[in-house]
Parts: structure tokens; sequence; C-alpha cells
């Protein structure tokens, strides 16, 4: 045996959709987070709902990136696949490097299994031309049953643990100790302790497993760990990351947090996260549709509250006309868009950045709405903070944008400290207006003020219909729509955001990399690459996307070659053309409803570097 | 405080003259003042369509809106903010057409919101088409051969999606819609008023059976809850019960006597007997028919905060952090 170190090993778990193998991936992210490994993680769901048992389309995989340093994305491609069933080889060995480590059930690779995954032989290896060499192929499922034999537990019960004794081999594997994942388990289980000991068993026995058959793998993986941040971390989801934005947002506003929504993939963890949430005041409301989604969170904030809605594409669609009206009304709102394929119903639990266009532009009329997109899963916490503060402060929707891929995807989160945010002042109206007050007289920054029912004297009437400037009544006097259309735009224009910072040789790059949203890691990871091997290369990546940064043009006109890299057909080049004049970049565009692969970035990166 | 129907008004109406809606305003504006709660406790939140013009002319917090979302709209305002007195006026092709899902969804949910449904049978501010309450047959812009449809009856739509409040007036009868108005705010929960409204141009003459006063002796009944239900001008006509449904007779006649007459009952959870009053063609039921008390939405919402809040041990963001798994890098 030989222990290799290694920078950072790429794992995925693979299985039935009822093997737990979200679970196990989970698990051993957290298990390696916790000695200071960077983690980035990808579950990667079957769109079925219930798909048949051992079929193709009913696998479920999971995908953890564990790094001595920084890591930015899953992974293009695993070092250790774990397959639990035939199926899982058949559909993910395409996710495993050359030399992967395979780790399989040979139980559930019978006639059956190999039939229901449509293998033509028994000599399955062969058929996928794996090298055997590599497999480490354990009885597991009776591994199982004999480790719980003396349980009690009948065999469904017993089966359903498979998932940990794939983690402790994972976990020999990787040398890693197990006291915290049974830490993970007790707390997981702490209403079910006979549970949580099975599962504890089982965990062992799988290390035990690996350690005492060792002389059938090839190696052990080692990751150190350098660049520490110290400090407390937990393991968070994009969704997760969000939600918890949101709650951050509210306190520091001194808000009640309402969230109105619909169910819709795969942005409903969202809602599920908020609901929990009741001791801190938040109120969700799941409404009859998107439309009311959208439609009572405006209402909620007219009565002032921080009023948010959340949604996918298809939801936006249906939300627009509400978001439009709080765009003429201008009165705080964010609408959550986690991005998914489209058109139409397209590819639910996949991800794709195509609502960029329909965020800036989807509305009749002149309708300037911010756009903000989160970077990465933690990156989610900052970019809602940072929506709700912009929606409140000048009385606008925001919308802010992430992806199936950011947010089912999660990172470790190091604890935010409220304290050291931003403080969040809505322009209430002052009461000395009181007798004078307009409700779209401006404050210095082009916002109207906020009169929230409840204050007397300040009674008045929003609406959906052109009002005066002045008076604040119905008008179309052709002057009037002019002016408030502008005012309207001025308004959104004024709105600070941060300078686009340039990561890299942002000197001296020869190609200057642009992205936005959830594909920043994938371009970092590619940009790394590519210096690794000697290029000069540079990334700008948006968050702020309406208004854009300052010094967009500058940073964009810097460099001999700019390349916009984005998971749609070029609307942020779109964009960027629209807003940057001669601004002519290379674009790259995959549309192709999973993560890019950094391999691929760097092969095109640098063909175009070297053309 | 006592207030003035003065107090409510804000502006000059824009109505077409002897439209429906002006007599209704009026009668909100003192309906109002009569109920007490200070205009800047009361939200009027509308949609978009004649009717929904009525927000301009109130001087309390308003929204006049988009088309079809004012229950909706109406629902956050309440949730986020209780306090607040909610009142929502919608037309017929607003609440029952675009709006017809939030309508139901408002009063399924009984979300203590005063549903103002004025009810023209058709679509004015567009010009003249049929709307969703106009009858089988009814001659339009849009339907110049006859609809081929059959309309919403609201009272069915309110009492299918479980409401627990539905009452009925004519714009221009005062009385009668200041005491529905006045019912629908005591009524917790979500509150449905049909008033029937004339428009002169499109649609003159739709409830002339029940427009003057004239016209309601012969043709309306006044319901009240815990009285025989008897009418005419000289209440010699009276509901009685047959079979399985309801039917008006005269009295002395056929052998009925007042002895047979129903009582109403608005307080009776089983809406069966409402629904058949609420359907009646002749007399045209009016007043309070169905009033029945059930947990609101949003007192719900509120209380289950509450009971969470005492139920767990984490109040602020930073006690929510650390209910999670949590490591530290040294």
């Amino acid at each position: 045996m030989e222990i290799k170190e290694k920078d950072s090993v790429v794992v995925r778990f693979s299985g039935d959709s009822g093997d737990g193998m979200q679970l196990a991936g989970n698990i051993f992210s957290t298990v390696s987070a916790t000695v200071g490994n960077s983690i980035s993680t990808f579950p990667d769901y079957p769109a079925d709902i219930r798909a048949p048992q051992g079929s193709l389309t009913g696998v479920s995989g999971f995908q953890v990136h564990i790094g001595a340093g920084q890591v930015f994305t899953p992974g293009d491609q695993c070092d250790v696949l774990v397959a639990m069933n035939a199926a899982a080889l058949k559909t993910q060995y395409k996710f495993a490097k050359p030399d992967a480590a395979i780790i399989i059930d040979t139980d559930s690779f019978g006639p059956k299994d190999l039939e229901k995954a449509q293998f033509k032989t028994e000599d399955y290896l062969g058929e996928m031309n794996i090298d055997p060499d590599r497999v480490i192929a354990c009885p597991l499922t009776t591994m199982v049953k004999d480790c719980l034999a003396d349980s009690g537990m009948d065999v469904k019960s017993m089966l359903k643990c498979r998932n940990m004794f794939a983690l402790g081999l994972v976990c020999w594997l990787f040398d890693r100790d197990l006291d915290v994942a049974f830490n993970f388990l007790k707390e997981k289980f702490a209403k079910k302790p006979g549970i949580a000991e099975a599962n504890i068993k089982v965990i062992q026995a799988g290390y035990d497993y690996g350690h005492n058959t060792h002389s059938s793998v090839a190696n052990v993986y080692r990751i150190e760990t350098k660049n520490k941040v110290p400090g407390r971390y937990m393991d968070i989801t994009g969704n997760k990351a969000t939600a918890y934005g949101f709650i951050a947002a509210a306190e520091k506003a001194g808000l009640k947090l309402y969230l109105g929504s619909y169910p819709i993939t795969p942005a409903t963890d969202v809602l599920h996260e908020l609901s929990k949430h009741k001791s801190l005041g938040v109120t969700t409301v799941q409404c009859e549709d998107e439309i009311a989604g959208c439609a009572s969170s405006l209402g909620a904030s007219f009565a002032g509250a921080l009023a948010v809605t959340s949604t996918s594409g298809p939801g936006i669609c249906l939300k627009s006309e509400a978001m439009n009206l709080a765009v003429i009304m201008e009165l705080p709102l964010v609408v959550l868009d986690v991005q998914r394929g489209g058109p139409a119903t397209g590819l639910p639990t996949k991800s794709e950045q195509t609502d960029l266009l329909q965020a800036l532009f989807g509305r009749n009329g002149e309708s300037p709405m911010p756009v903000i997109a989160a970077a990465s899963p933690t990156d989610c916490f900052e970019a809602a903070y940072a929506a709700c503060k912009m929606a409140l402060e000048h009385m606008t929707p925001v919308i802010l944008m992430t992806d199936a891929y950011v947010a089912n995807g999660s990172g470790a989160f190091k604890l935010p400290n409220l304290a050291e945010y931003p403080s969040i002042n809505p322009p209430y109206v002052p009461e000395e207006l009181k007798g004078t007050w307009t409700p779209y007289l401006r404050a210095e920054n082009g916002t109207r003020y906020w009169a929230v029912p409840g204050r007397q004297g300040f009674e008045h009437i929003l609406g959906g219909l052109e009002k005066d400037d002045k008076t604040g009544a119905i008008s179309t006097n052709p002057e009037n729509h002019d002016l408030m259309t502008r005012k309207r735009q001025a308004k959104i224009d004024a709105i600070p955001v941060p300078d686009l910072e340039v990561l890299g040789d942002k000197d001296d790059a020869d190609l200057l990399i642009v992205g936005f949203g959830g594909t920043f890691g994938h371009l970092h990871a590619a940009m790394d690459e590519m210096r690794a091997a000697g290029k000069k290369v540079a990334l700008a990546h948006f968050k702020f996307i309406n208004p854009l940064p300052k010094n967009t043009a500058e940073v964009l006109k810097k460099y001999p070659k700019v390349v916009v890299a984005e998971q749609n057909m070029g609307q942020l080049a779109g964009w960027l053309r629209m807003k940057v004049d001669g601004f002519v970049p290379a674009q790259f565009n995959q549309v192709k409803g999973q993560p890019f692969v950094v391999a691929e970035l760097v092969e095109n990166f640098t063909q175009l570097l070297n053309k | 405080m006592a207030y003035t129907q003065n107090d409510f008004k804000k502006g000059q109406p824009r109505w077409c003259p002897g439209c429906g809606d002006h007599f209704f305003l009026a009668s909100l504006h003192k309906a109002m003042a009569e109920i007490g709660v200070d205009p800047w406790n009361t939200a009027v939140i509308s949609g978009i369509g004649c009717s929904s013009r009525l927000p301009h002319y109130m001087a309390t917090y308003g929204m006049n809106t988009i088309h079809g979302r004012a229950a909706a709209i109406a629902t956050g305002a309440k949730v986020a903010n209780p306090d607040l007195t909610v009142w929502q006026v919608s037309g017929d092709g607003d609440g029952l057409a675009i709006g017809g899902n939030h309508f139901i969804h408002a009063n399924r949910r009984n979300i203590n919101l005063n549903m103002i449904l004025l009810n023209n049978r058709i679509y004015g501010l567009t010009k003249g088409q049929y709307s969703p309450t106009s009858p089988r047959g009814f001659v339009s812009k849009s339907s110049p051969y006859g609809t081929v449809e059959d309309p919403f009856r609201p009272a069915e739509l309110c009492f299918g999606a479980r409401g627990h409040f539905f009452a009925r007036a004519v714009a221009t009868d005062a009385p009668g819609t200041v005491e529905v108005l006045k019912a629908a705010y005591e009524h917790k929960g979500a509150s449905v008023c049909e008033i029937l409204q004339n428009c002169v141009i499109f649609n003159n003459g739709t409830h002339d059976a029940v427009y003057d006063k004239a016209g309601r002796a012969k043709n309306a009944i006044y319901l009240k809850h815990g009285e025989k239900m008897l009418f005419g001008e000289n209440n010699e006509y009276g509901i009685v019960q047959e079979g399985f449904s309801v039917k008006a007779v005269k009295l002395g006649e056929d052998g009925y006597t007042e002895a047979d007459v129903l009582v109403h009952d608005a307080k009776c959870e089983d809406n069966t007997l409402q629904l058949k009053l609420a359907e009646m063609e002749w007399p045209v039921a009016l007043g309070v028919i169905r009033d029945v008390e059930a947990p609101t939405y949003d007192d719900c919402v509120t209380a289950q905060i509450e009971e969470v809040k005492a139920q767990k041990k984490y109040h602020n963001f930073a006690e929510l952090l650390e209910t999670n798994d949590i490591w530290e890098v040294k």
C-alpha cells in the first residue's frame, strides 16, 4: 500500500435514489471540513419523481471536492467513485478519472440488477473497459447484514445502513477520523439512538473492512491542510445561505421578514428553510400560484415588511407583472431567481444562466431593476444581504440570481458576525414632511420616501398607473411620463455598487476571462490552471450586473483579449456590448444544464490565447 | 375617535354620471366613519377596472394595483401587518375572471379581509365585453351573437371555496350597503360583499328588478339573522323549505301560513340553505346571507409564530447559526 499526498481529491457517491448517497456525501464533507480541508460539493439528483429501483434514471449522485488549499468547484472528474449498484456504475463511470478507484457493492450486481442497468453480459467490468485492479469490490450488502445480525433490526432497516458502510470505506481511504461522523449521526438521530448506533457500527465495519483488506487497493490518500483561515465554520448550501442572508438583513433592518412563495425546483429549499424559523418571526406564505407569491410580497412590502419572493425562471415569467408594479410603485422587494434549464419547464433540476436577459428586460415598459448574481454557495449569503439592503434603501425591487448548481452545492461557511455588516437604513419619510409630503417626493439620491401604513398624516395611494411627479395623482401628461421614466431610471443608475475586481495577472494578462454568478469557481479554477502553465490570465467576475460597476468599461478595455464565458448563448456578452461602446469579446457559451468542465475551459481559452 | 364620512373622502370621482360606483363609494365612506377605524390604520386595495379606481377617492392608505391581483396583494398586506384593516375592492372581471384564483384562495384561507365585489356583469373600462357574471346568451361587443357560456354565481364560488361570510347589497340602497359593510368589518375572516351595481353605459338595467326602492319592495328580501324570511310590499310572501330546496310562497295560498316560513340562520355552519337563498332569482336575497365564525389565517400565522418562539431556543440570527453543526479551524 502506498500513501499518496495530494492537494485535492474528488469523491463521487452514487447509487439508487433511495440509497442515501446525499447523506453519506454530506457526512464525508463535514468530516473533511472539520480537519480544515476546503470543500465544494454538488448533488446531482435524478429529475424523475421516483424512478424504478435499480434503473438508470433513478441514479442519484453527490460529488465532493476536498482540498488542502482553496477549492473552487466540486471538480470535473472524480478520484474515487462509489457505485452502490449496477445502474450507478453504468451512468456514473463517465465522471471518473482514468485512474480513479471504484468502490462497488457486488451484491447489487446480480443478473436482475445487470439487466435493469442494461448490461449485456455478466462481465460488467469488461463491458465498460474497467481495469479490475482499480475496483474495490466488496459484498457490501452481505457485510452490512452480518454486522447488524444481532441488532434485532429487520432487513429493510439494515439495508438503509448500506450507505454508511460505503462512507466508512471512504473514510478509511482518506485516513479520516471517524469521531466527527459518529457525532454527526448521534446528533442527527438524537431521538432514535438505536438508528444512530446501527449506523455507527456500520461505518466502523466499513472502515475496518478497508483497513483489513488494503492489499486489494492501490493507495490511500492524504490531504493535508494548508492556508487555514481560523474561525468557526459550518457546511451550507446556496439555498440555505440565501435564506440566512434574508434573515440577517431583516434583523439588521429591524423589519419583519415576509416570504410569499410557490413550490418550484430548484428554489423550494429557500421556502423550506425560512418556514422553519418562525421563532425569529419569519412569516412565510405558500401561495396559490407564483403570481400571488410575488403579489402578496408586494402587499407585505407596502405594509412595511422586508418582502421576498423566491422562484425559478418559469416563476419569474409569472411574477414579472407584479415585479413591474413594484417598479412603478417604487416599493422594496427582493425576487430570488434560482435559475434552471429552460425554456418552459426545460430541465427542472439542472443548472443554467439563461434568465439574465429576462431579469434585465423581461417586463413591459421601461422597467429598470437592479440585478445581483451570487458567485458561490457561501456567496449567496452576501448576495442576499446586499439585495435586501439595496431594495430597502433605494425603494426598488431587486432580482437576486443564483442557479441550481450554486443553490444545491455547498461550501464551508465561516460564521458571519452580523455586527460587522453594514447597517440597513430605509428612507422612511421624515415626520417634519407631514402636510407637504407626496408619494413621489424624492431624497437627494433620487429615492422616494417610504410611508408605512399606520403613520398618521401620510395616508397616500400607490398604483400601477403613471403618477404626477409632484402631486402623486394619476397623470397621462406626456412630459410628466417622460420625466418619471427618467427619474426611475436615474434612481437605479445611481445605486452605488463595488468596483469590479480583477483576479490573477491583473496588470499584464494576455487574456481576461469574464463571467457572472455561479460559474465563478470554474472560471477561477481554469485561470489558476492556465497560470500554473505559464500563461498570463486574469478573471473579472460580475456579481453586480445592473447597475454595472463604474470601472466596467475600463476593465473590459484594458486587456488584448477578452472572453465572456457563460452558461447561455451570450446574454452577459450582449448586455456588456450594449453598455460598453466598442466592446467585442470572444465568447464561450455552453447550455448543457451541467456545470462547466474546467478542462474544457482551459482548452478553449488556451486556443483563444494562441490564435 | 368619532369620524364623519368626510374624513374618508378624497378627490373627485371620475366615474360616468349615474354609475353605481358613486353610490357605493358614498356608502363606504359612511360605513367607515361609523366603524371608526382611523384612516391611517386602513388600507383599501383594488385591482384594475372602473370600480378599482375607488382607492383614489379614499383618504386612507391605498393601492390601485394590477388586474386581478388585489386579493393576493391584500393578503400580503394583512398577514405582514395584522393591525391594518384591509378592504379589497374588485369588479366582476377583476375579481372573478383574471383574479378568480386569488378570490377562492383568500376565501379558503379565511384571511381577515373585507372583500368587495362590485358586480355589473360587464367589462366597463375596456368598453363593453361580457364578463364571467354575464348571463348565457348575453350580447356584447365581444359576443355579438350572444355568449355560449354560463356565468359564475359569486356566492357559489365563495361557498365552494369554504367561505364563511357572504352578503349582498344593491349599490343604490345606502342603508342596505352600509349595513353589510359594517357586518363585513365585524366578521373576522374573509368577508365577501357582492354589490349589485349598474353600468349606465354598457349594461344599463342589468339589476333593474331591485335597483330602486319600489323594485326591491317587490323583488328582494332583506335577510336578518334570527328573523322570519318574509318579503313583499306587505310582507305577504315568505320563504319556505320544499324538499331539499327553498321556495317563495304567498301566505294564505296553497295552505301556507306564517308558521311555515323559515327563520334565517346566517350562523349555521352548514351552508346548504344559505346557498339556496343566495341563488334565488326571485326574490333576490339581500343582507348578510352567511356569517360563520372560524379561525382566520392571519391570526393563526401570528399565533403559530408566538407558539414556536416559546418552544425554540433561538431567537436571533446569531443564535440561529449556533443550531448548525459547527467546527473550528484554529
